[in-house]
């Protein structure tokens, strides 16, 4: 299997990242030399073979439902490159 | 050529927990924007999410309520794509093993009883909120709801119009604000509606290509946009065109839908098990014990109103609309013993007076007691149905309880026959002409005379003691 | 001062011969001198450190110290760490200063122990030799053109170089173990859950693990002792009772079994680090020990495994660096879109960008069945192997990396090159199980070897035992690089 310059460029716009033309080339080239890689794992039967998610087998820890948390938003909003009046600014969201 | 209508309905419910399904926010509404978002809620680098059981339990409360299956084990995805009210840039979500799946919901639909099944209800965290107000070009997020726990409940394509989009969706509503999970609000988004619609010809066993309808947050524009829609689909296929996939929106200004996206532009998810959250396993007895803490359901309560208070199935349907209506009514029967009669009651002036002043059950100023009082009367003859209408004026007005009203403005029925006899006697005296007409086969006339003697005896007659001296009195 | 051992400080500590502030002064002038050379630390700010230094001398004065209260610590870049630049190795965190601590940063707050400063890694831990840092590339103490191994190669440099005592690290897949191997010093990954990953910044969820690296095992044995524990604040936080890891340092090895994987001495492995590894196996065997050939069959599939899982948790944990509410924003941009993908493109180094491609490729729609699950299937092969082979031996040993430090720049282009570097250390992480590195000798250029022992879930004063009876027996784990004494 082997990655063309177009699938790189769409799992490029999946994951947000601007990539040009020759960049898209060059990591089709690096790209490939690592799915090489990966390939060596088809060839192993895994027929009944639960996948593994997790290190441990254990179940979710539930939290009971109250209230913790109280207001930090100056704190969080200080390191943010963008806010007013409370609110995070982005570039104009079209619908 | 004839066309059927194919729905299936997806709404988005925000459970009624204190905090998110993922942080110990509060959910309230209407905090000053980004006050109730913390560091997990914003995903802060290095923050990780803790399940809330509180929301759990909800999805566990609504599966037993619709007899739906309870995945005892269930697992949390992570549904990738990038918008700027989801922190993450991915959305924790259950795809592959949902903790709901299967069940129905019944309901009637003019008198027609009516029956879908589920597809499935799945946990999930809601996104914040964006604001289009100008910020010099640039659009405001508020992430106060990012997190908060949404059950999303997913019908199978079994709804055939819009009139049983709408049924369906309120009796879903009745049902979740019924059991406790959600507070129906559908101004504040906590009941929100998206609806796939397709057409296809009669008899065709292939579904349509369907356009998904989003976030229809009141049960008049679920009803317009799908009218409109498959208008707008029918008209289409008929003029030769062809239905692309796509996500539509509903504008209420102008009642018509149009298009978000089309499936060119559909997101790729890449969904797979969130490596911060573990499997969630749901133990027996913790089912069985949400199972006996359930109220008793709305079905459930149609079929015993019916038997025990002897209303129909219409009318045990309207008094099951919510849980407050039903607990009103059964304390207003029990308190009288008329089932029927306070029946009639709530939904008739009860129903017509809370409408007028647009107060909802809850905040009646007559209680169940009052009411159940006031039939009491009726039954035993006291209070005339229209007296009646005025004893519950008083207890409007918050006049005092039935008896001393009826006391203190002398709407006591007249039980004392021979008073009566004396109207009745001047009455007839007076109506000679009616009576005469009446000997002549004119039965209207009997009418008349009987509104003659309560007019006379200012409405505190007994409309039957009447009726039946005045038939004695004639023959 | 410089080759103290933890234990040794905290008794100066105990007993007023020195104060936590002039220790931590004496480390300071240290870093002062000897970083620039070695660029092991991204953040210093010797005003905090010497404030925490004074309130750990408060509570020594006050008689409420613990058992390492005033011994001072680096911690890993990786780590949120309240009113410090936080940054992960990158430029998307380079102005990113952490209004919370994680939790391991609480626990060293609560032992008492002063922060150094944060050390330099490879971007999100995406490395193997510390060169994909932002801040420049890390210099192997014992040869400053080679490096340090990756991804915590700024912590392994700074214990090594001794300007610090001791660093926390964290392992994905090897980032303790294989830079603690090329800077000849000891580093300890856990068992998957016994340390919280709460402000850890995320790379491989389900793989990352914090832990100590410092000069010996001794030394790991009374961090570790600080840094486990239950936190609520992480669902894969596991509720165990609080263990003592220094309880069976002193026990003999008698009787101790041995694995040696025939895999993990096959063709790809270095001849002297072969050599070392075999020497330690029979100072082992003097000490007590037998050895036993095992197999673990599928670990030679733990690369490829690794390079979908990892990658694949990636691609997701790093969408939330956006440029919306904090980090780095693109200057220039034509719309929220363009925001985006130029923030991201801007933000990101080229490691850092491959390995999210390589997840949301792995994840896109047709493809997740062929990798992602085949990928977590072969995890459980993996996994199932060691569990079998625990049946026969205590103690899993063999080579932390297949060579020693390579020169700077050696592999940089050549990814694949760069990913066997970790072949040995992967199985450990994708099984959840603990593995620690230690020193066992020197190439022929001076460079440090490090041999790796793997234990069972939960067996982590076994290893440290094992580990600290061989370092007993020899003075490996205690040179220090010419010149920097």
């Amino acid at each position: 299997m082997s990655l063309s310059p177009d699938d790189v460029k769409r799992i490029a716009r999946l994951a947000r990242i601007e990539i040009d033309d020759s960049q898209a080339l060059a990591s089709q080239s690096q790209l490939n030399t690592i799915f090489d890689l990966i390939a060596t794992m088809q060839a192993v039967d895994t027929q009944g073979i639960a996948p593994m998610a997790h290190a441990q087998e254990v179940t979710q820890r539930l939290r009971a439902d109250s209230v913790t948390e109280t207001d930090h938003h100056a704190a969080f909003q200080a390191i943010a490159p963008a806010v007013e009046n409370g609110l995070y600014l982005v570039p104009k969201v079209i619908e | 050529m004839k066309w059927e209508t194919v729905i299936g309905l997806e709404v988005h419910t925000q459970l009624a927990t204190q905090s998110k399904i993922f942080s110990g926010s509060s959910t309230a509404f209407g905090a000053s924007p980004n006050t109730q978002a913390s560091a997990v809620d914003i995903a802060l680098p290095g923050v990780l999410p803790v399940l809330n059981k509180g929301a759990v339990e909800c999805a566990i409360k609504f599966a037993l309520a619709i007899g739906a299956t309870l995945n005892r084990i269930n697992v949390f995805d992570r549904k990738n794509y990038f918008y700027p009210d989801l922190p993450k840039g991915y959305q924790i979500s259950q795809l592959a093993k949902p903790i709901v799946e299967g069940g129905v919901l019944t309901f009637l639909v003019g008198d027609t009883e009516r029956t879908v099944n589920l597809t499935r209800a799945h946990l999930e965290e809601d996104a914040g909120k964006s604001l289009h107000e100008d910020f010099h070009g640039m659009t405001g997020i508020d992430l106060n709801r990012a997190g908060t726990p949404l059950l999303e409940i997913v019908s199978e394509p079994e709804i055939r119009s819009s009139a049983e989009a709408v049924a369906y969706a309120r009796a879903l509503h009745t049902l979740v604000t019924w059991i406790g999970i959600c507070d129906g609000n559908m101004q504040e988004g906590s009941f929100r509606v998206d609806a796939n619609v397709s057409v296809r010809p009669v008899g065709q066993a292939e579904f349509g290509t369907r356009r998904e309808i989003k976030n229809l947050n009141s049960f008049k524009f679920l009803q317009q946009a799908i009218d409109y829609e498959v208008r707008w689909q029918i008209e289409t296929l008929e003029d030769g065109g062809r239905i692309e996939q796509a996500t539509v929106l509903f504008d209420p200004d102008t009642g018509e839908t149009r298009m978000m996206r089309s499936k060119e532009d559909a997101h790729d998810y890449r969904y797979f098990p969130d490596p911060d959250l573990l499997p969630v396993k749901l133990d027996e007895d913790w089912i069985e014990s949400v199972r006996n803490a359930l109220p008793e359901l709305p079905a459930a309560m149609q079929l015993r109103f019916q038997s025990e208070y002897s209303v129909s199935a219409y009318d045990a349907g309207l008094l099951t609309g919510s849980r407050a209506l039903a607990e009103y009514f059964e304390a207003a029967a029990c308190a009288c013993g008329q089932g029927k009669l306070v029946a009639n009651w709530v939904m008739g002036e009860l129903s017509a007076t809370l409408n007028k002043a647009e107060l909802d059950i809850t905040q009646s100023p007559v209680s169940a007691r009052q009411l159940g009082a006031l039939v009491a009367r009726i039954q035993d003859g006291t209070l005339s149905g229209k007296l009646a209408k005025l004893v519950f004026e008083g207890l409007w007005e918050g006049a005092g309880e039935v008896d001393a009203i009826i006391e203190a403005r002398g709407l006591k029925q007249m039980s004392d026959s021979g008073e009566l006899e004396k109207i009745i006697d001047d009455v007839l005296a007076s109506n000679q002409k009616s009576v005469e007409e009446f000997h002549s086969g004119k039965e209207k006339a009997f009418n008349a005379l009987i509104g003659q003697v309560m007019k006379a005896s200012k409405g505190k007659a007994n409309p039957a003691q009447v009726n039946d001296l005045l038939k004695a009195k004639l023959q | 001062m410089s080759d103290a051992s933890l234990n040794a400080l905290a008794a100066q500590l105990a007993a007023k011969q020195v104060s936590s502030r002039e220790l931590a002064q004496q480390y300071l002038d240290r870093i002062t001198a000897l970083n620039p050379s070695l660029n092991a630390f991204i953040t210093v700010d010797a005003d905090k450190t010497l404030a925490e230094a004074a309130t750990a001398d408060a509570r020594i004065a006050a008689g409420r110290a613990g058992p390492l209260t005033g011994v001072p610590i680096a911690h890993k870049d990786i780590f949120c760490t309240d009113g410090w630049l936080t940054t992960c190795g990158s430029k998307m965190l380079h102005n990113f200063v952490a209004p919370y601590d994680a939790h391991v940063i609480q626990r060293f707050k609560a032992a008492g122990m002063p922060s150094l400063g944060k050390t330099n890694m490879d971007e999100f831990a995406m490395g193997s030799s510390n060169e994909t840092s932002y801040f420049g590339a890390v210099k192997n103490p014992w040869n400053t053109a080679y490096v340090p191994g990756g991804s915590s190669g700024g912590a392994a440099a700074c214990v090594a170089a001794r300007l610090a005592p001791a660093a926390t690290g964290t392992d994905t897949g090897g980032s303790i173990r294989q830079p603690a191997a090329l800077c000849g010093i000891t580093g300890l990954k856990p068992t998957y859950g016994l340390v919280s990953r709460f402000g850890m910044i995320a790379f491989a969820s389900s793989l990352d693990q914090a832990g100590p690296m410092a000069p010996s095992a001794e030394d790991c044995a009374l961090l570790l002792n600080v840094m486990t524990g239950f936190d609520p604040n992480d669902s894969t936080s596991l509720e165990r009772d609080k263990e003592d890891y220094t309880r069976d340092l002193e026990q003999p090895l008698t009787g101790l079994r041995i694995g040696l994987p025939r895999e993990f001495f096959a063709e790809g492995l270095n001849n002297e680090v072969a050599a070392s590894v075999e020497a330690a196996v029979t100072e082992l065997k003097k000490l007590g020990a037998t050895t036993i050939e095992i197999s673990l069959a599928n670990s030679q599939l733990a690369i490829p495994v690794y390079y979908v899982l990892a990658p694949a948790e990636a691609s997701s944990n790093l969408s939330r660096f956006d440029g919306v509410r904090y980090g780095y924003r693109a200057p220039e941009y034509t719309n929220l879109d363009d925001m985006y993908c130029k923030t991201r493109a801007q933000g990101f180094g080229a490691e850092v960008k491959r390995r999210i491609l390589i997840g949301a490729y792995v994840l896109s729609h047709g493809y997740y069945d062929a990798y992602y699950l085949q990928a977590q299937k072969i995890r459980r092969l993996i996994a199932n192997d060691f569990t079998e082979a625990f049946k026969s031996c205590d103690v899993i040993l063999g080579p932390t990396a297949p060579g020693t430090a390579f020169k700077l720049g050696e592999k940089s282009d050549n990814p694949v090159e760069m990913y066997l570097n970790d072949l040995y250390t992967i199985p450990a992480n994708l099984a959840g199980l603990p593995g620690m590195s230690l020193p066992c000798g020197f190439d022929s250029q001076g460079l440090p070897i490090g041999l790796q022992l793997v234990g069972n879930y939960f067996s982590e004063a076994k290893m440290l035992n094992v580990a600290h009876q061989y370092q007993r027996a020899t003075d490996w784990h205690a040179r220090v690089p010419e010149g920097l004494k």
